[in-house]
């Protein structure tokens, strides 16, 4: 039968305790690259210059096609390649970084095109610079509608980072395959990093519900 | 060697990975329709157990990675007495794993269907079955296309992960390829495209084309 | 809340017996009472029309002639038998689901939305019930459902889906589609409510053939003071969860007695 035994479970806990610090880790680090990527790939493809957006808009649709697991593969050999030699942690946050920056600037351009035209208009009625529009009437305004999806994608981020484990990331996935690979039991480590997985994953996700439930309510959208 | 000397060289390897990855993704798109039909509607289901089955799997499969369930079911299943081959667990686990979003979709579109209309098919005295398979389900279907048509492309890219239990697809043969030749632009730029133009001018216009047919269906094109 | 089932008769029986009986029917939200211990008769090709104040209860009670909501004590009838109850070893329990899909048979409805099948053209919508529900063949279906739809004048948008079809157009085809079930009771609940004005009088004009033509048995709720006064055989103001006042039309609009009825009535007029 399946024979699970637990004193190998808690001999590999702290070990698999100290990984998921390392992909808490990286999920945060992909997050932050994430976040200010994302919002320059979101504004260029809001300038009146027209070969810029058109290929940003290229860039991301590329980005969001492709698999992730190949964009790490691509970002972390094909720079030695040209005598660039980037570090897993480095080639991995920025192929995480680079792929969510994607999906967020489709994030926050549903949220800054969410605003009301009027509202443009009468920033510029009062006579708001660009820079003064977006900050004080379009950001404000774009941003609570946009919370929820960008919290969901920092859960997609921390369920992806296990990918970063084949070019050599210490994260979760990595510490369950070198235990594996070391004591010839493959059971135990999975199935910890799964139950790793929900224990952080369903909270979270429940956190950016109730956010986003709050903000609605703050915004007067439900009662 | 120039990049058309290199595609000479390796089209069959990079073939063969695609028509792989086809396979897969078809199989797992199967496979995800199936899951998110049976377990959202489960998750309207008036008795609590089935509602309970039906939200452990969405939460299970949508809590925790793909790479992980992937492993799981590929080298910790066969110990409970469940062994699939590596290109079943594949396509299988991809599935599954996106028929857990396709779940919420469904059960989203089930329930933003306007109430009247459950109202008169009772008036016409229909069975709860007919109800929802002839009514609400067809009304449903459209509703729920448009975010099925990012969800194919997300199963697509996820059979990419099926290299790592060795299954030969698109990505495996390109990680070989690099391997062989240390040629990684080309081999992962070659994939890359791949992907893009399977996804970009294969699964999107299958998709929106989908869309425009139950619309027009409907009558509302 | 108790009720002695045994004060309820299992059937209705004898030439007399009515169509529609609501027998001490109490319906209630949480606290609040929607409809009071009430009692109604609707006699066999009766058209009876019910008026009132919004939250007085009447689109309530067909809703649950309808089946649509469950009632909290009383018994409802329809056509001799018990509609909410069924018998059980010689006394009245609650309806099981074959049972209430018997009976619901009996009874047709038409909706202030109309709720048409959207993915339907207007011949799908009325045939729908008539091949899914009665196992009727197609070509039986088709040729009846073109006959109804003849009748409310649709027949040339036969084809159209109801995205397609004005207000007016879709509450007719939905009309086609309630008679295509044959029912002996038809209810129309506030049919010309959603509908703009110019348009109303192409539905009233069909309600009004199938009162002179067919021998159905109506219920009708409307603020449509001038058609209820004109097609009904008898008028009741509800309020309040209860019928305030009932009467034939030129008694209840003429000379209404209780002085809820005049109030209502003439703020209704006023507002004409």
């Amino acid at each position: 039968m399946i024979g699970w035994k637990w004193d190998f479970t808690a001999e590999i806990l702290p070990r698999l305790g100290l990984a998921t610090l390392n992909t808490l880790m990286a999920a945060g680090g992909g997050y932050a690259v994430a976040l200010v990527l994302g919002l320059i790939f979101a504004l260029a493809q809001r300038t009146p210059f027209r070969p810029l957006t058109v290929v940003t808009r290229e860039v991301v649709e590329f980005i969001r096609s492709t698999p992730l697991l190949l964009q790490i593969f691509f970002i972390y050999y094909v720079g030695p390649q040209f005598g660039i030699r980037l570090s897993p942690w480095t080639a991995g946050l920025m192929a995480i970084g680079l792929h969510y920056a994607a999906y967020l600037s489709e994030v926050y351009r549903g949220g800054i095109e969410g605003v009301p035209k009027g509202q443009w208009e009468a920033a510029r009625a009062i006579n708001l610079s660009t820079v003064q529009t977006y900050r004080r009437i379009v950001i404000p305004q774009a941003l609570p509608p946009a919370l929820a999806g960008i919290g969901n994608y920092l859960v997609g981020i921390f369920k992806d980072t296990p990918m970063l484990s084949v070019i050599g990331v210490a994260e979760l996935m990595h510490a369950a395959n070198s235990i594996g690979a070391e004591h010839y039991r493959y059971l135990e480590p999975y199935t910890m990093v799964g139950l790793i997985f929900l224990a952080i994953s369903l909270p979270t996700a429940w956190l950016v519900r109730r956010f986003e439930t709050a903000v609605r309510r703050k915004l007067g959208l439900i009662k | 060697m120039s990049y058309l000397d290199f595609l000479a060289a390796h089209s069959d390897r990079l073939i063969s990975g695609t028509l792989i990855t086809l396979a897969q993704f078809v199989l797992a798109a199967l496979v995800a329709v199936a899951a998110a039909l049976i377990s959202g509607l489960m998750k309207l289901a008036p008795l609590k157990p089935v509602r309970g089955v039906a939200t452990v799997y969405i939460e299970i499969f949508r809590g925790t990675s793909l790479l992980v369930q992937l492993y799981w079911i590929f080298f910790a299943l066969p110990l409970f007495g469940i062994s699939l081959d590596k290109f079943t667990a594949g396509f299988v686990t991809v599935g599954l794993c996106y028929g857990a979003y396709g779940g919420e979709l469904v059960r989203g579109a089930v329930v933003s269907v306007p109430k009247g209309q459950w109202e008169a098919a009772l008036a016409l005295n229909m069975s709860p079955l007919r109800r929802m398979w002839r009514i609400i389900l067809p009304q449903a279907l459209v509703g729920m296309l448009p975010p099925w048509g990012n969800l194919m492309v997300e199963i697509l890219k996820g059979t990419a992960l099926v290299a790592l239990i060795s299954v030969t697809d698109l990505m495996f043969e390109t990680r070989q390829i690099n391997n062989n030749t240390f040629l990684s632009a080309q081999a992962f730029g070659s994939a890359l495209i791949i992907y893009y133009v399977f996804a970009r001018f294969m699964v999107t216009p299958l998709m929106r084309w989908l869309e425009r047919v139950m619309a027009r269906k409907i009558g509302r094109a | 809340m108790t009720d002695d089932m045994s004060r309820y008769p299992l059937t209705l029986e004898g030439d007399d017996a009515p169509m529609v009986r609501f027998q001490n029917v109490t319906k209630k939200y949480g606290d609040l009472t929607v409809l009071d211990r009430l009692d109604l008769d609707v006699g066999a090709g009766e058209m009876v029309t019910i008026i009132g104040p919004s939250g007085s209860g009447k689109t309530t009670v067909l809703r649950m002639l309808m089946t649509l909501e469950t009632i909290d004590s009383g018994v409802i009838y329809v056509d001799g038998e018990p509609l909410t109850h069924m018998e059980r070893n010689g006394r009245l329990v609650r309806a099981n689901a074959a049972h209430m899909r018997r009976m619901r048979s009996k009874i047709g409805m038409c909706f202030q939305h109309f709720n048409l099948f959207p993915h339907m053209t207007a011949l799908g919508n009325c045939m729908e019930g008539p091949v899914q529900v009665l196992g009727m063949s197609k070509k039986e279906a088709e040729e009846r459902a073109l006959e109804l739809l003849d009748m409310v004048g649709m027949a040339e948008k036969r084809d159209q889906h109801p995205a397609r079809l004005s207000g007016g157009q879709q509450q007719r085809v939905a009309i086609a589609r309630a008679l295509a079930m044959r029912p002996k009771v038809m209810l129309f609940d506030e049919v010309t409510s959603a509908l703009d004005p110019e348009v109303i009088s192409e539905v009233t004009g069909v309600i009004r053939a199938l009162v002179d033509q067919h021998n159905l048995t109506m219920l009708m709720v409307t603020h449509q003071m001038g058609f209820a006064r004109e097609i009904s055989d008898r008028v009741c103001f509800f309020f309040d969860g209860s019928i305030e006042e009932q009467g034939t039309p030129e008694m209840l609009f003429d000379s209404p007695e209780k002085e809820r009825t005049q109030q209502f009535l003439s703020a209704v007029l006023e507002a004409n």
